[in-house]
């Protein structure tokens, strides 16, 4: 790191370690890079997008209510629209309060981390039902805990019922539980506990086989989340319905765990955070996301170091990466996701989204990363090359033109590239800003830049 | 509040057509002659109930082990004596009585796994095992056909898929605004910048080039992106252009049905209604070139066998493959049928596979693209002496 000049760290703390400049920033980067970046970590968890945004509680009984006007009004699809309406503009507000967020805040690595660890427990809005407990669930699951123990952001991850509904753990009935020798249907789904495994927590190639999901399947029976028939402060919540748990002791991956009720899992997944592969998997994954994509071992092996000796202490790592040489390197060699790209353009012109459906949504559709509808539980790929095809820097170039009509800011352009860029502004870059026909192309070049698109 | 432009002239993109290929690594094409023959590649995402697609209403213990999920023989469209069609198939049901489509009933990865991840790594890479390849079977395949004959692949839809990644550039098309004639400016001044840049600078010369060939075609109205049905006819479109791809691939996901799966109707039966689109509309929108094409749908396993507690399915082992298209050779079933018997269930659990995914492709890659059997053997599929190419799959 002593290679790196102080101004090119400070370039490098705010646009790869964070969201990318506002103008002004890298400048007060510049004293302590390192220390600007420490001074985000914070026990208390990541900041909460404002606005008014339901609770988990509030949504599933405005989906109550919808079903319940559907039931009354039959198949009337005008009342069915209706009644729909506000849950759909539900997701829209919470997309537009996350990206102004991600537009405005002073804490750019804060945000990062918590959008890593967002994407690592994704919950994708595959169904309405699941839609409406996509923001709630980052809300209330994810963002209070990204700097705690990983074992309490895992526990706070798979007891939310945006998790448990997203991989239908739900409805996972004990095939020997009470209610399946009463009512003789239903049974065991495996889905909640092989992602947990598999992209949670240790990892595909950790060596655990089928026997062990489905005995973790089984352990987990039970974790549901309240309906219309338990007391009004437990509906839309998580419960644990007892009748429904599997009796009976269990073995997963070569450990015992006795006859136990709802603490069964709960015992499982503290040994799943535990375990040293789930350190080795989560660093790997932490060193990719914001560094490589074939990461330094030296830095792999930091942040491995860090987790263990920690005891899974999410600020430990945060700091380990921050102090890693490794992470300093002046090669960009990640590219921003395009969620990372449109921020860091509203973060250049120091502007934010007005308009959640226009400027979020469907911007991002366009994109090919539309909040909070990563197509498969691994969620959106950490891999550069994976966001790089002919067609998405085609569709950068034509949302990039058209942001900077409407944004590109006053002022010259070479200065504001200057501000936005620090130390890793090319002159060849600097100088194709300055020799743009207008303002709005060469902020647009800006933002197309490698340094740009590159972090 | 602030509007943001939109384009208000589609413009053709000399840019894009002109310098790109020179810069980057056009030379490496061939000046061979253009083949005639077109590959679709349909990933089914998610795990495909191929016992869905094509149940086996005369296998004794089919709707028992399905129950409510079963698709109810008086629903299925008929094939034989064993197999029916899904009802939403129906499409696809005419290709197959015209001959011009066919199943393979229990196909499988060379290795089992129930991870989707780990399991279409494994369908796309085409290697022996997990993470044995990095690159994609068909950029691999596309490498060796370009020796003899410069051809194209492309993906549609907004991400790459593993299948296509690897040294050659791969085309890519996704719906969007037309490139206009500020932003053609801007690409120009980023070409230069992107001159050392090895992802963005390839990636963009490529991806210019492709809208001008889709501005060029006039693919008409502004396509959305959750329409696959506009999709598909506009891979159609690519594929007939006159320096368009020979090769396309897309993916259709949701086919992960663990809870409330449905029947004749339901959650699987609208994925399914998709599917049946896309064949469909490439048989339309391919027209006369639709006598040289195969479509290959296939997914990464199956799903188990019996329904689970939740009124789905879990994660199982061999499903159902299509090859769809006026050059397939008219046939019955490809493979065996292992039977649903309690004793010929894998591991008690999942239809059992009876040939390896790879066989087909090879098959495939072999008769209908040209491409050399010790090529496949070694480049395109190492490690697959024993899943040997499937013969006559091909007209």
């Amino acid at each position: 790191m002593a290679s790196v000049t102080k101004d090119l760290q400070a370039a490098i703390a705010v646009t790869r370690f964070g969201l990318g400049a506002r103008p002004g920033e890298i400048d007060a980067a510049k004293g302590d890079p390192q220390g600007w970046l420490k001074a985000q970590i914070r026990r208390q968890g990541a900041d909460q997008p404002q606005g008014d945004l339901g609770s988990i509680r509030e949504n599933f009984a405005a989906l109550d209510a919808r079903q319940q006007v559907i039931r009354n009004g039959a198949a009337d699809p005008a009342m069915r629209r209706e009644a729909t309406a506000p849950l759909r503009e539900g997701v829209i507000d919470e997309m537009l309060a996350r990206a102004r967020l991600a537009a405005t805040t002073p804490a750019g690595f804060r945000e990062r981390w918590t959008l890593f660890w967002a994407n690592h427990f994704t919950v994708a809005a595959k169904a309405l039902q699941v839609a409406a407990a996509v923001g709630p669930f980052e809300r209330e699951a994810i963002r209070p805990n990204v700097f705690g123990r990983f074992e309490d952001l895992l526990v706070a991850s798979t007891r939310h019922p945006g998790m448990l509904l997203y991989l239908d753990q739900a409805q996972s009935l004990g095939p020997n539980s009470q209610v399946a020798t009463r009512q003789r249907r239903g049974g065991l789904n495996e889905n909640l506990a092989r992602e947990i495994m598999e992209l949670h927590t240790v990892g595909a190639d950790a060596g655990y086989t089928q026997a062990d999901v489905t005995e973790f399947a089984r352990a987990l029976t039970g974790w549901s989340i309240g309906g219309q028939q338990v007391p009004e402060a437990q509906r839309g919540a998580y419960i644990y319905r007892a009748a429904m748990h599997e009796p009976g002791e269990r073995t997963i991956m070569g450990r015992r765990y006795g006859t136990g009720g709802e603490d069964q899992a709960r015992r499982v997944l503290a040994d799943l955070a535990g375990d040293r592969r789930t350190a080795r998997h989560l660093a790997r994954k932490i060193a990719v996301h914001f560094v490589a994509d074939d990461p330094p071992a030296a830095l792999t092996a930091r942040l491995e170091a860090a987790w263990t000796t920690s005891g899974g202490d999410l600020s430990a790592v945060a700091a380990a990466l921050i102090a890693a040489p490794e992470a300093w390197e002046p090669q960009a060699r990640k590219l921003k996701t395009p969620y990372e790209f449109i921020v860091s353009g509203y973060r250049a012109a120091s502007v934010q989204p007005r308009d959640g459906q226009r400027e979020v949504a469907v911007a991002l559709t366009a994109l090919g990363q539309r909040p909070w509808a990563a197509p498969q539980p691994n969620g959106w790929s950490e891999m550069a090359a994976d966001w790089a095809p002919p067609d998405a820097i085609v569709k950068r170039l034509t949302w990039a033109q058209a942001f900077s009509n409407a944004y590109a800011p006053q002022g010259s352009p070479a200065e504001i590239a200057d501000s936005v860029l620090g130390a890793r502004l090319s002159p060849v870059t600097r100088q194709a800003v300055s020799r743009a026909e207008t303002r709005p192309e060469a902020f647009a070049i800006l933002l197309m830049s490698p340094e740009f698109q590159r972090r | 509040m602030t509007r943001f432009d939109l384009p208000t002239r589609r413009s053709f993109l000399a840019l894009g057509a002109g310098l790109s290929l020179t810069m980057y690594g056009g030379g490496a094409f061939a000046a061979g002659a253009p083949m005639r023959q077109k590959l679709v590649l349909v990933v089914a995402r998610g795990a495909m109930d191929g016992l869905s697609l094509a149940p086996p209403i005369g296998d004794p213990n089919y709707a028992a082990l399905r129950g409510p999920i079963a698709i109810p023989a008086d629903a299925v469209l008929k094939l034989d004596g064993t197999f029916g069609l899904h009802p939403k198939l129906d499409g696809l049901h005419r290709m197959i009585q015209s001959g011009q489509a066919r199943l393979a009933p229990a196909v499988a990865l060379p290795q089992r796994i129930r991870s989707h991840f780990e399991a279409q790594d494994l369908l796309e890479t085409g290697g022996p095992r997990s993470y044995a390849l990095k690159t994609g079977w068909l950029n691999r395949a596309v490498q060796a056909i370009q020796v003899a004959h410069p051809i194209q692949a492309m993906s549609l839809g907004a991400q790459r898929p593993l299948v296509l990644t690897g040294p050659i550039q791969s085309q890519s098309w996704s719906p969007g605004r037309p490139v206009n004639d500020s932003a053609e400016r801007v690409a120009a001044v980023l070409q230069d910048l992107y001159a050392n840049d090895p992802l963005l600078g390839p990636a963009l010369a490529s991806g210019l080039q492709t809208e001008s060939m889709a501005a060029g075609m006039g693919t008409g109205q502004p396509v959305a992106p959750q329409n696959v049905a506009a999709l598909v006819a506009t891979a159609a479109k690519f594929l007939t252009a006159p320096d368009g791809p020979s090769i396309a691939v897309l993916s259709l996901d949701g086919f992960d049905t663990h809870a409330r799966q449905g029947a004749a109707e339901g959650q699987l039966a609208v994925r399914f209604n998709t599917l049946d689109q896309t064949l469909t509309g490439l048989q339309t929108g391919l027209g006369p070139a639709w006598k040289d094409t195969v479509v290959i749908v296939a997914t990464e396993f199956g799903r188990t066998a019996r329904i689970n507690g939740t009124q789905g399915t879990d994660h199982g082992t061999a499903s159902a493959l299509v090859l769809a298209g006026g050059a397939v050779k008219p046939g019955g079933m490809i493979g065996d049928w292992p039977t649903l018997a309690d004793n010929k269930l894998f591991e008690n659990r999942d239809l059992a596979p009876t040939l390896d995914v790879r066989s087909v492709f090879k098959g495939v890659l072999a008769d209908h693209m040209g491409l050399d059997r010790s090529v496949l053997e070694t480049a395109v599929f190492p490690e697959s002496a024993d899943a040997p190419a499937a013969k006559g799959l091909v007209a």
